[in-house]
């Protein structure tokens, strides 16, 4: 499984109230959220992003609030991966549960510039900049990891495996 | 090697004897929240388990406190939504506004007696970490996490590192427990206790109210951590034989002990005489600045209450400012309290009347502004001085609006003064 895109490159401590601003949480349709993800730091981010796209920011990514609409969001939006040095725990958990790939490489998130063409290679866990062709090694996906994504989240999954009702 | 109090009721959870940090673990459950954002599409993915009844009719919560009384129209379908959820799956713990137990999630929990200590809980909401105050692991999850611990009652954790905190004298007043934990973000930051526990002990924790207890786990969160946790004293037990008397009574509950060779990353030492007022500057809780050590800042708006700072001592801290005073002209101070419970007891003390002459609104008890829902939302350049516990951009309204987080005697200070300041008395 490869990502293939260009990267949207933001700074520390992301948080979810920017990643998706409250004021559009009365609803929870990802087209719809993902009409206003990352509206409060960057307002073109919507109008730029196309299928295959990834983020790429400082530590501590997705810090705040639980609503896994913000993964949601940044899914439905089209972007593939997001690297970071480090992820807040609650997003951490909820981009894994609904199938958003998360990569953490603190050497990657800094070497990647904004704009860059980036491939990920979840299998092996290399991540290459096209555009100035450095890489660099993050952790692969586990396998069961891998099958969450493969089945677009955890509930894919647990149907799939049949291990309902446990 | 020992463990902490956070991997004993993890460990006891998963029906192991021991457990080390990094472990990857399943366990039972024994309450499982949302609210009326989280839970919709956690009701969703619900469905798509293939399980039709929850695992525990009393051990589902559920509390429309977001937008509610409904702001627009789409709100009002989100908690129809929910309603219908709870009543088809018999759910026990459904709190409909306006109920006598209804009121902010973490707030109404502890008063319902639906916390007790050694519990472990998972929330879909970050700031369910409150509860550990009595001592419970509790932690926020988002609405997959959720949907899936209602069908089957148990989840997945990975086993914390912890940073000791330990405690010495007490505060001196008006210094209080937000003042403590926006001085403890600012020294770790808002990364400092990512995937962690916070495990607070030492001879200063007795002096701490269980008021004060709440809004410290509460904004674990904000350092990154997985849980803050409390030891379990008489104060504790206290509150649950008041809130959980059968389940005090019965003794259904656990108190856990750290072990002495217990095995912590960091252990902070921190003399509650020397924390001082703190405000937290936008846009990070760990902006932390002391009262009097900054240039003067103009509000626009006041906010007392939310999960962290609206029970009743934070209620009757406001009050004793206010009292006989005026909200500042070209400030609107708007108070919240934080359950239904909590608005009757400032009724029965007098101190809606202290807020309504000093100048200031009181809403029905919501989260309202603090996520920048309704009820208080800021304009382009306003800036608010607010008890909540973050002041993320945007996070109270306009992109360029500005949230310094305060105590509730530094906020009501600062509704009559027009600037953050602290109180004279
Ligand atoms: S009061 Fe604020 S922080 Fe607390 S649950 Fe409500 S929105 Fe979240």
């Amino acid at each position: 499984m490869k990502a293939k895109g260009k990267v949207f490159k933001y700074g520390a401590n992301v948080d979810t109230d920017v990643i998706i601003p409250a004021r559009y949480l009365n609803q929870s349709d990802p087209q719809e959220l993902a009409k206003h993800c990352m509206e409060d730091i960057d307002n073109t981010f919507v109008d730029r992003v196309s299928k295959g796209d990834m983020i790429v920011s400082g530590p501590n990514f997705g810090c705040g609030s639980s609503r896994e609409h913000a993964p949601v969001a940044i899914k439905a939006s089209g972007i593939s991966c997001v690297i970071a040095p480090s992820f807040a725990r609650i997003f951490f958990r909820n981009s894994i549960n609904i199938g958003l790939p998360i990569m953490e490489c603190a050497q990657a998130a800094e070497g990647i510039g904004d704009g860059h063409e980036v491939e990920a290679d979840f299998d092996t866990g290399l991540i290459t900049d096209l555009t100035t062709g450095e890489s660099w090694q993050a952790q692969p996906f586990p396998d069961f990891i891998k099958k969450i994504i493969e089945k677009d989240g955890l509930l894919g999954y647990i149907a799939d495996e049949n291990v309902q009702g446990r | 090697m020992g463990m902490t109090m956070t991997q004993k009721i993890l460990a006891n959870h998963a029906g192991l004897d021991h457990v080390n940090a990094g472990q990857l673990i399943e366990a039972d459950l024994d309450l499982v929240l949302g609210n009326d954002i989280t839970t919709p599409p956690a009701v969703k993915e619900f469905a798509k388990t293939g399980i039709n009844e929850v695992f525990d009719r009393n051990k589902v919560a559920i509390v429309p406190d977001h937008f509610t009384p409904n702001k627009d129209i789409k709100s009002a379908e989100q908690c129809k939504m929910i309603r219908e959820f709870a009543r088809d799956k018999g759910i026990v713990n459904y709190f409909e506004q306006g109920e006598p137990g209804m009121g902010i999630e973490h707030v109404i929990l502890p008063e319902n007696g639906l916390v007790v200590p050694g519990a472990a809980i998972i929330g879909a909401d970050s700031h369910t970490c409150t509860y550990g105050a009595l001592g419970a692991f509790a932690t926020g999850v988002g609405s997959t996490d959720m949907a899936c611990a209602m069908a089957t009652g148990k989840t997945w954790f990975r086993i914390p590192e912890a940073i000791s905190f330990v405690l010495k004298n007490s505060l001196r007043s008006p210094v209080s427990g937000k003042d403590l934990i926006l001085h403890i973000i600012g020294m770790i930051g808002v990364d400092g206790a990512l995937y962690k526990s916070m495990e607070f002990s030492g001879e200063g924790v007795a002096s701490l109210t269980m008021d004060d207890r709440f809004t410290i786990a509460n904004m674990a969160i904000e350092a990154g951590a997985k849980n803050g946790i409390f030891p379990v004293d008489e104060r504790t037990l206290d509150y649950i034989s008041e809130y959980a008397t059968e389940r005090y009574d019965a003794g259904d509950y656990k108190v856990y002990e750290a072990d002495d060779d217990a095995v912590y990353e960091r252990v902070i030492e921190i003399d509650l005489a020397e924390v001082k007022l703190t405000v937290a500057f936008p846009h990070l809780p760990e902006n932390a600045k002391v009262v009097g050590t900054f240039d003067r800042v103009n509000i626009d708006q006041a906010v007392i209450g939310s999960c962290t700072n609206g029970r009743v001592s934070d209620m009757r801290e406001a009050a004793r400012i206010l009292k006989g005073k005026r909200v500042a002209k070209g400030v609107r101070c708007i108070i919240l309290p934080g359950s239904q419970r909590v608005y009757l007891q400032c009724l029965r003390e007098g101190l809606l009347e202290i807020f309504v002459e000093a100048g200031a609104v009181v809403s029905a008890p919501t989260c309202g502004p603090c996520l920048g829902g309704h009820m208080g939302i800021l304009a382009s350049g306003e800036k608010c001085v607010s008890t909540t516990n973050r002041n993320f951009v945007g996070r109270m309204g306009h992109v360029d609006s500005e949230v310094y987080l305060a105590s509730p005697v530094v906020a009501a200070a600062s509704a009559i003064n027009g600037y953050i300041c602290a109180p004279d008395k």
